[in-house]
């Protein structure tokens, strides 16, 4: 259906910045809010154009204050609209750790279903950009360990609006974080209108049976370049898009290791308790007998995102560190 | 600042009363109500029939008060002290219960009643409660929503973020702080440096008002005239209710390692139950044999509750993982199905 429908060129932000615009149009239920969101347009201008089209009262800013952004649209939530709020970096997500930790995924569940919180909370994520100290954090895991929610990371343009528009629809709150990294650095074509792609599903974006790389977010394109060289020596790796982290679709990643029986997980958050080490811990439970060497991880270092970006590719993991973790699983 | 009152300690009237005597006695049945619930529900507690459980002794009127301003269409959003709240509210006496039994059929809230949970985090209903009427004043009803903090809870920064999103987006919202002089054994003047709880409405450009908590008259006319201004679109009050936690802070608490009994004997002779009896007595609307029926139909209506509350099935252990998601995942499809079949899948 998507194939028949007109695309055109454009990158990540404009691909949200379409969903959102559409998501406003077809349901007048959804409020977008957030810091600058408003006249500004957010930071990133994921929101341009779209006050001046929808009015302050479905775009509109709010005070600086992330607990009361998300407890505020909670509230909002509950009495019947679908917030769509903007926390401006995901590392500015921390002061409304109580709001989520506490309510955002136990509503539905302390509430035995009378009330649900139909919201999405997105943010970019991630480095490579060069960013301010504190602009480049990866947060995933926290929010992954929350019960009730659901988290998704998408790769690409055409995954981003299609994944964004299923988020708005969701009956449970959503976190939708965006690679700050693709936001301009990825032009891809994306179909024109209303769709929606399923959440839950992780996808094969490339097939090879030597290995299998398994990604999200900004790692997908990292791992992608890094099978292109390896296909160069005549190693054909498989690249898995994980795009769903909660609720995480195992049974694709299990499928994938049955065939190659290697696999190698990139996540550029920090290694420690990073939501790779989830996958790997999943592999171990349902895919050892495939497995002909130990999973391997390829991370960003057990320190905090450095804030002199003038290393900071040293600590998000590249084509280099992936190729050398692919040739531990080869030659294990 | 001045405080708000209508009746003396006994219950005598100091001005004119604005409300009328069918409101009058709606009120005293209201708070006696919820003072014959609070003490049933101590007694099923030392029975080991109810779980950890918050008393509200003393605080009848500031809850009671400002619940019957509310309209059925509005929000409540209470902290867990705030059973006589609920009560009035429409909260069904069984599901109270159940609540406080920790029974997830208490935790299913009845569609109609438009109140969020019992919560226990501090503070943080209050940028949701800010959320809840402001989406109501965007969806064009009339409606508001009334939350309610203690004085500890005036410490946290959930409070300031609440107060100052629902005073930007002119919110329709009461903010209801009982002052009950203790936060567990911390008492108000190590919490803050003002002197009134209501001053901090200053920073935030909003109306703030002081009341006399055990007065109730006091309280419903006042949280009367915040939610007509709220519906009014003038947005947000912060009303700060001084009453006196008379009873522990729960029932495990032991108030005796942090305040002398003194203090609390003085509160009780200001009792929000007793005083407004006291006002029906001068006001030649009440007597003994009134009082006694009163009695007779709460308790009545207390053993019902209660029994209904004991035919309640026994909660299951596959409950836990339902209500995740609308649609379950695999992750609780799997926990559900060894649950269910006592650990075999």
């Amino acid at each position: 259906m998507i194939a028949e429908r007109g695309t055109r060129v454009i990158n990540l932000v404009q691909a949200v910045n379409e969903a959102l615009d559409l998501a406003l149009e077809r349901d007048p239920r959804v409020v977008l809010f957030g810091e600058d969101v408003g006249k500004m347009g957010g930071v990133f201008r994921a929101s341009d154009g779209l006050q001046p089209k929808y009015g302050e009262k479905r775009v509109f800013d709010t005070p600086l204050a992330e607990s009361g952004i998300v407890g505020f649209a909670i509230g909002m939530a509950m009495a019947g609209l679908r917030p769509v709020a903007e926390i401006q970096f995901a590392g500015f997500l921390y002061p409304a750790l109580d709001q989520i930790l506490s309510h955002l995924g136990r509503m539905r569940h302390r509430t035995r279903g009378r009330f649900t919180i139909p919201l999405v909370i997105r943010a970019p994520y991630g480095g490579g950009v060069k960013t301010p100290e504190q602009h480049a954090d990866s947060p995933e895991a926290i929010l992954c360990h929350v019960p009730g929610v659901k988290v998704i990371i998408p790769s690409s343009p055409e995954r981003a609006k299609g994944l964004l528009l299923s988020a708005i629809e969701d009956p449970d709150p959503v976190f939708f974080l965006e690679a700050i990294k693709l936001y301009r650095g990825v032009k891809a074509e994306v179909p024109e209108g209303y769709y929606t792609l399923p959440i839950g599903k992780a996808r094969v974006v490339r097939e090879g049976g030597a290995a299998t790389l398994i990604a999200y977010g900004g790692m997908v394109e990292v791992c992608q370049k890094a099978a292109e060289v390896a296909a160069r020596e005549g190693v054909e790796l498989e690249v898995i898009d994980v795009e769903t982290l909660v609720p995480l679709d195992t049974p694709t990643l299990v499928e994938s290791v049955a065939k190659t029986g290697r696999a190698v997980v990139v996540y550029e958050a920090m290694r420690t308790g990073g939501f790779g080490a989830e996958i790997v811990a999943r592999l171990a439970e349902e895919a050892t007998d495939y497995l002909e060497a130990p999973v391997v991880r390829v991370a960003g270092w057990d320190a905090p995102y450095p804030p002199f970006s003038a290393v900071e590719n040293f600590y998000r993991p590249d084509t280099k560190r992936v190729l050398e973790a692919v040739r531990k699983v080869l030659t294990h | 600042m001045d405080t708000v009152r209508y009746l003396d300690d006994d219950g005598k009237p100091l001005r004119d009363i604005p409300l009328s005597e069918e409101e009058l006695l709606r009120g005293y049945r209201a708070l006696r109500r919820a003072r014959h619930f609070d003490e049933r529900a101590l007694v099923l507690q030392r029975q080991g029939r109810l779980g950890v459980y918050p008393p509200f002794r003393g605080q009848e009127a500031a809850q009671v008060g400002v619940t019957l301003s509310l309209e059925k269409s509005d929000w409540l959003c209470p902290s867990y002290r705030e059973t006589a709240a609920a009560l009035t509210f429409g909260m069904p006496l069984s599901r109270l219960i159940l609540n406080w039994r920790a029974d997830p059929a208490g935790w299913r809230i009845p569609e109609g009643v438009n109140m969020i949970q019992f919560y226990i985090p501090i503070a943080t209903q209050v940028p949701q409660a800010a959320g809840l009427a402001y989406a109501e004043k965007l969806k064009g009803n009339s409606a508001v929503a009334a939350v309610f903090i203690g004085d500890g809870g005036t410490s946290e920064g959930d409070f300031h973020e609440g107060l100052n999103f629902a005073s930007v987006f002119d919110a329709p919202l009461l903010i209801v702080v009982q002052n009950n002089g203790w936060a567990i054994s911390v008492p108000t003047h190590k919490q803050m440096k003002v002197q009134r709880v209501a001053l901090k409405a200053q920073g935030y450009g909003i109306p703030g008002v002081t009341v006399d908590g055990n007065d109730l008259v006091a309280v419903w006319t006042v949280a009367r005239k915040a939610a007509a201004r709220a519906r009014a679109g003038e947005g947000p009050t912060l009303i700060e209710a001084l009453t006196y936690r008379v009873a522990p802070h729960t029932s495990s608490d032991d108030p005796g390692r942090y305040r002398t009994e003194d203090e609390a004997e003085a509160w009780k002779k200001r009792d929000p139950v007793a005083r407004m009896r006291g006002c029906l007595v001068y006001l030649g609307l009440w007597d003994d044999e009134k009082e006694k029926a009163l009695e007779e139909e709460l308790e009545a209506e207390f053993v019902a509750g209660v029994d209904e509350a004991d035919q309640a099935p026994e909660p299951k252990p596959w409950e836990i993982v339902e209500q995740v998601y609308a649609e379950m995942q695999p992750d609780q499809q799997a926990a559900w199905n060894y649950l269910r079949t006592g650990g075999e899948a």
